[in-house]
């Protein structure tokens, strides 16, 4: 298939491994976090840790969508799809996200209407084919949905659509980086930028990290090869002594960004004064909220909502994985007590979660699978 | 308006969930995680722990039924075993095989039933109708029964058409004619409006399985060859396009058809070293993997590129961010055999028309007991574990 297979090409692959594996210190070990749930995935989904010598580790970082929404959003959109008359929609991975008393599921199937839906637009088409009950779309995710968002309500006041509102917990990346940068708890040698949310905000914003911070990143494509050659450059840097912002992914993220999604974002949305990450805490200008201007289409300003928080079970350590300071088998309820089945925290729950990506697709001893491969090259 | 409120509640299943846990964990050995100390040995007690936790019995933990329940992964399975089995437990019914087996006199009896709740009902290559009548063909088929009789029930809700029922019943007959069954008995229901999705139909099924014969999953021993008979997920990718729902075409067609001349063929060949057949509906080939390797306590490795899977299924599955290993079929088995027949399997199965693009796929092997494991087409490896459940609408 084409723009897929020439970025799984295992050949390609081996010879960046040996090309990696020459640029490693000796005695030296490396720690790089990448910061999106999409790099976690594909890691894991394609087995990227055998190409990687020991001595490098990947760290996964908070840029999931679905984990870092706060259990009291959760309960509070339930409570939004409680109200009488009113559809809530949702992307497919929020539904199973656990609040404070159950998920989107687990109320969908209590009676509220909670529909799926792949694009806030399929959410406003709802509300034009039900004029007679109140269209609530669950806005989630980085500065790479936000503008998708913020355009359907554009469209929805363009339309004249008055049964239509979002509630609104678009987070932005850049204070979760330097949230973790400023964490004691982790020493990392660099990162893996995020691809999706450079392809709207560019790689600008980034360079705060080198500069400030003396780390350097490398904005990362999707596909195993992009991951590969994004460590390859990592490491150049370092061996050449260079802290700066590269681009991998040049062929979807252009340095400045996107200009028009951008604009659409501002029109729309302006910074929270402070916003709740699950695990992570209160984190000041670090969300985005509805501005007055479009307050029709803000569901929290049209609903009242109990506004709860609801402290992380004691036992959870999603903040420690987010952050990358706990590999998900470190947390004291991986597997157990937390499953997909069962998830207690939202890092168990979305497919670019770092629990659920290292328990459906990790979850064997690397030893163990060296043996097979040699045991089934055998035979 | 909303504000923060500074008041704090507490997640009293998530605390409870994690009691119940602690509880029931017994290695001392672990103790509290200290970050950045990590060594291999630590990693191995958490996966062992994490296999005690899977082994436990499974619970229905939730208070109503999601959709979940019914998608074919793991939910649909806890709920079967913590509630189905746990009430009706007998021989018969406990190696939860696509059919069960009776005997009666001499003759061995092929028992199985399916429902069918497709949305919607007509789609490219097939409807409801057909789909029924495959389907319990097929499960009695891959249990190595030469199908016999059907039973057909229908529920109807209130103004569904006549004319979209007789579509239906004649697509039915026609399936039935081609598997060489007949439908002997049947039941009619009608709902009010709104109480059901226009057309359900449930299908029981008998066939007569041949002296000699015996087949099941439990059977499948290290060394042991897997194939499939064909491109797998066709099904589930026209059913979900055809929803309409995410905007995308491609030119593809259902693969709902009768395996019984498939699995006849196969069996004529090489039947003693067959181990066991499955067809791959809904959770598709990785669940029954999963399934194999549970009930015959071994491992499954698969290997990624040799999966045949057609362009337009792998280009949807890659925007959904679906695996095609978990999408549905509805006329493609697995079919477990041992190494010594296995090219003389495939031949079979590739002599037959619904079989031309079969293939081994991957292996049995010993250890770790329990898993499925992938070579990835991009040289690592990962688990193929069940699904918790599907994130899409149903589709069989």
């Amino acid at each position: 298939m084409r723009f897929v297979d020439e970025y799984r090409d295992a050949e390609k692959a081996r010879a960046l491994a040996a090309k990696i594996a020459a640029l490693c210190e000796p005695g030296r070990h490396y720690k790089f976090m990448e910061v999106c749930g999409g790099h976690t995935h594909t890691i894991y989904k394609h087995g990227l840790e055998d190409y990687l010598p020991e001595s490098i580790s990947l760290v996964h970082g908070p840029g999931c969508p679905v984990c870092v929404i706060p259990m009291g959003r959760v309960d509070d959109a339930i409570a939004l799809a409680e109200q009488p008359d009113v559809i809530m929609t949702s992307f497919g991975d929020m539904m199973r996200v656990p609040g404070g008393r159950g998920s989107f599921f687990d109320s969908s199937a209590a009676g509220t209407d909670i529909r799926m839906v792949y694009s806030p637009l399929d959410a406003l088409k709802i509300a034009r084919q039900n004029p007679d009950k109140h269209v609530v779309f669950m806005a989630i995710g980085f500065e790479t949905t936000a503008p998708s968002t913020a355009m359907t309500v554009l469209r929805a006041q363009a339309e004249g659509i008055k049964n239509f509102s979002i509630f609104c917990n678009h987070v932005t990346i850049i204070p979760a980086i330097k949230a973790i940068l400023d964490s004691p708890d982790l020493r990392l040698d660099g990162f893996l930028g995020p691809g999706h949310v450079s392809t709207v905000i560019g790689c600008r914003p980034y360079e705060f990290i080198a500069a400030a911070y003396g780390k350097p990143l490398v904005t990362a494509g999707f596909e195993p090869l992009d991951i590969l050659q994004s460590v390859y450059m990592l490491l150049q840097q370092l061996a050449e002594g260079r802290c700066e912002v590269e681009n991998q992914y040049s062929r979807v993220v252009p340095w400045d960004g996107n200009t028009v999604a951008l604009r659409a974002v501002a029109e729309v949305m302006e910074l929270r004064p402070y916003f709740e990450w699950r695990g992570l805490g209160f984190i000041s200008h670090s969300a985005l909220q509805v501005r007055e201007k479009y307050a029709a289409y803000d569901a929290e300003r049209q609903f009242t909502l109990p506004g709860v928080r609801v402290a992380d079970p004691k036992a959870c350590q999603c903040g420690e994985v987010l952050k990358g300071v706990l590999k998900p088998w470190e947390c004291k309820v991986f597997g157990t007590a937390c499953t997909p089945e069962t998830p207690i925290g939202t890092c168990m729950v979305s497919s670019e979660g770092a629990c659920a990506a290292y328990y459906n697709f990790g979850r064997f001893s690397r030893q163990r699978v060296q043996e097979v491969s040699i045991e089934s090259s055998r035979a | 308006m909303t504000h923060q409120n500074t008041s704090q509640q507490h997640a009293d299943w998530a605390e409870a969930a994690v009691a119940e846990h602690s509880k029931r964990d017994d290695d001392a050995g672990y103790s509290a995680h200290k970050p950045g100390t990590e060594h291999a040995g630590r990693e191995q007690l958490v996966l062992q722990r994490i296999e005690r936790a899977r082994k436990a019995r499974p619970r229905v933990r939730e208070k109503l039924i999601t959709l979940a329940h019914g998608a074919g992964g793991k939910a649909t399975q806890s709920l079967i075993e913590a509630i189905f089995l746990d009430a009706f437990r007998n021989p018969l019914l406990a190696p939860l095989e696509d059919a069960a087996t009776l005997t009666a006199g001499d003759a061995r009896l092929a028992f199985t039933t399916d429902s069918y709740v497709v949305s919607p009902l007509f789609f490219p290559g097939g409807n409801i109708g057909d789909l029924a009548v495959n389907g319990t063909v097929n499960d009695l088929a891959v249990s190595g029964a030469r199908p016999a009789h059907l039973s057909a029930g229908f529920i109807l809700e209130e103004g569904f058409p006549v004319e979209d029922l007789r579509r239906i019943v004649q697509s039915m007959a026609a399936a039935a004619a081609a598997a060489g069954v007949s439908i002997v008995t049947g039941d009619t229901k009608v709902v009010q409006r709104g109480k059901a999705d226009g057309c359900y139909i449930n299908t029981a099924g008998v066939g007569l399985i041949p002296d000699g014969l015996t087949l099941g999953v439990s059977t499948a021993r290290p060394g042991d060859v897997v194939i499939v008979s064909g491109p797998v997920g066709d099904h589930g990718i026209t059913v979900m396009l055809e929803r309409g729902e995410l905007d995308l075409d491609a030119e593809l067609v259902s693969d709902t058809a009768p395996v019984h001349e498939l699995v006849r063929g196969l069996l004529d060949a090489v039947g003693p070293d067959v181990r066991a057949m499955r067809d791959a509906t809904r959770g598709g080939v990785a669940t029954i993997l999963n399934e194999v390797a549970t009930a015959a306590g071994v491992a499954v490795v698969v290997d990624e590129d040799s999966v045949p899977v057609r362009p337009e299924v792998r280009g949807a599955c890659e925007i959904l961010g679906i695996d095609p290993l978990y999408v549905a079929c509805e006329g493609r088995i697995v079919a477990i055999v041992d190494p010594a027949a296995a090219d003389a399997a495939v031949a079979a199965l590739q002599a037959h028309p619904l079989g031309t693009a079969a293939t081994a796929v991957g292996r049995i092997i010993e250890d770790p007991p329990g898993l499925v494991m992938l070579k990835t087409g991009f040289g690592g490896t990962r688990i193929i574990d069940l699904l918790v459940g599907d994130p899409l609408p149903r589709i069989c």
